[in-house]
């Protein structure tokens, strides 16, 4: 019960401040329809790029996203009562990272479907495509969520984010890309899908440890 | 007497950065008492409530609870104690029922129908579904002291608790906190102002500002 009056509370702030948290969701969209403009807008050129455009910007996105994660709940003092509380830091953490992933990694999941459709991804491949980006972003918010509990007492954190977590994604990027663009050609998808799976149960049972204790060393002082 | 409810600090220093806030600092509060952390402005008071709560590290030295290390205890130490900061942590988003029914969440008690008697004590009654964002600073100081009516715990941390409250929200905490210590509680607090806690004890410790 208590942990369904945290998720209740993370929820009600997200629709109480959506706009906010639209920004990842919009940034992904306009990023994507960027590609069309900038290169050669052929049909055959899209397709092939498709899985890589669509998944960095995913990347990107999420980890856009992440830098708010800790951040109103350090300045007004709230990270403060959950490291305090007898409730386990790492369960906090686990809720905190998946109900903003809800809100911010869930849209974009849907989302990617209309932007398939933009960059004439084949529509057949397109349950490939939502699965590896459903298994993948969640991964991408774990990392991004150690990355923001070492740099939520920083002022500057903002840019610190991404340089520190973006080298860690690459393996995820890899499999993502690789789910997402064997499936546009026909190719068997359940390899890179199953190490996206492998990676997200690493993420679940391994990344609460870590952002527990990053956010123990950023209150410390 | 080991297991008795008393928070006992051995020979605690503390450094930031090349300033020490405190050396070999020793004292004990125990049941029914107050402890007063006094200094100036710089001189370390919240940084000293702190480290007695865990969420700071001290440089040297060790805090003991019912006779046992933080380190030993943390996970009964977290359950007996409450917080209330330089922050109240209340959010802005969520009005003062929805902020109580979190913190008793995170303080691991049920969210119970006496809701309306802890508003109606802290005198947020008819603001009780209004976003705090909506409130006066004092207002939403009265949601954070709503916390440390929720739990019986017996240790309560304040840091500034009187920041601002008006005359009858002093008058209410000074009463919420002779009711705590006549009741077995410990109260450690850092305050400008003058508290009149009489008749219970309290117990004060300095802290000098020393190169």
């Amino acid at each position: 019960m208590k942990f369904t009056a945290l998720i209740e509370r993370d929820l009600r702030l997200a629709y109480r401040r959506r706009g906010e948290l639209a920004t990842p969701v919009i940034f992904f969209v306009i990023v994507t329809a960027l590609f069309p403009l900038a290169l050669n807008p052929d049909p055959a050129l899209l397709r092939t790029l498709a899985p890589g455009v669509i998944w960095v910007a995913a990347l990107l996105a999420v980890l856009i996203g992440q830098d708010s994660l800790f951040k109103t709940d350090y300045e007004d003092g709230s990270l403060e009562l959950m490291l305090l509380s007898p409730i386990t830091l790492e369960w906090i953490v686990l809720l905190r990272v998946f109900t903003h992933w809800l809100v911010t990694g869930l849209p974009l999941v849907i989302l990617s479907l209309l932007i398939a459709l933009l960059l004439d991804y084949p529509m057949q491949a397109v349950g490939a495509l939502i699965l590896s980006l459903f298994l993948g972003t969640p991964i991408l918010s774990f990392l991004g969520a150690v990355g923001a509990s070492l740099t939520v007492g920083l002022r500057r954190g903002v840019m610190l984010l991404p340089i520190l977590v973006l080298p860690l994604t690459v393996p995820v990027l890899i499999f993502g890309a690789a789910a997402a663009g064997r499936a546009a050609v026909g190719d068997p998808v359940a390899a890179p899908l199953y190490f996206l799976g492998a990676m997200l149960m690493l993420a679940i049972t391994l990344a609460p440890f870590a952002i527990a204790a990053g956010l123990r060393i950023s209150l410390e002082s | 007497m080991d297991h008795e409810d008393q928070l006992s600090v051995d020979n605690l220093s503390i450094w930031r950065g090349e300033r020490c806030l405190c050396r070999d600092l020793s004292f004990r509060v125990s049941s029914g008492e107050a402890l007063q952390v006094q200094g100036h402005n710089g001189a370390g008071k919240t940084t000293l409530i702190r480290v007695l709560t865990g969420l700071g590290r001290a440089d040297a030295g060790e805090v003991r609870w019912r006779g046992q290390t933080l380190r030993r205890c943390a996970d009964e130490y977290r359950g007996s104690l409450a917080y209330l900061g330089h922050n109240n942590g209340v959010k802005l988003g969520l009005s003062p029922r929805e902020n109580i029914a979190v913190a008793s969440a995170l303080l691991a008690v049920p969210i119970t129908s006496n809701v309306d008697a802890v508003l109606e004590k802290v005198g947020l009654r008819t603001h009780a579904d209004l976003p705090c964002g909506m409130l006066s600073m004092g207002q939403r100081r009265r949601t954070a002291l709503a916390r440390l009516l929720l739990a019986n715990v017996r240790l309560w941390f304040l840091d500034e608790p009187l920041a601002s409250l008006d005359v009858a929200g002093v008058t209410l905490l000074t009463g919420m906190l002779k009711t705590h210590l006549t009741g077995g509680g410990i109260v450690v607090f850092a305050t400008h102002q003058t508290m009149d806690l009489a008749p219970c004890p309290v117990k004060t410790v300095m802290l000098e500002t020393s190169a």
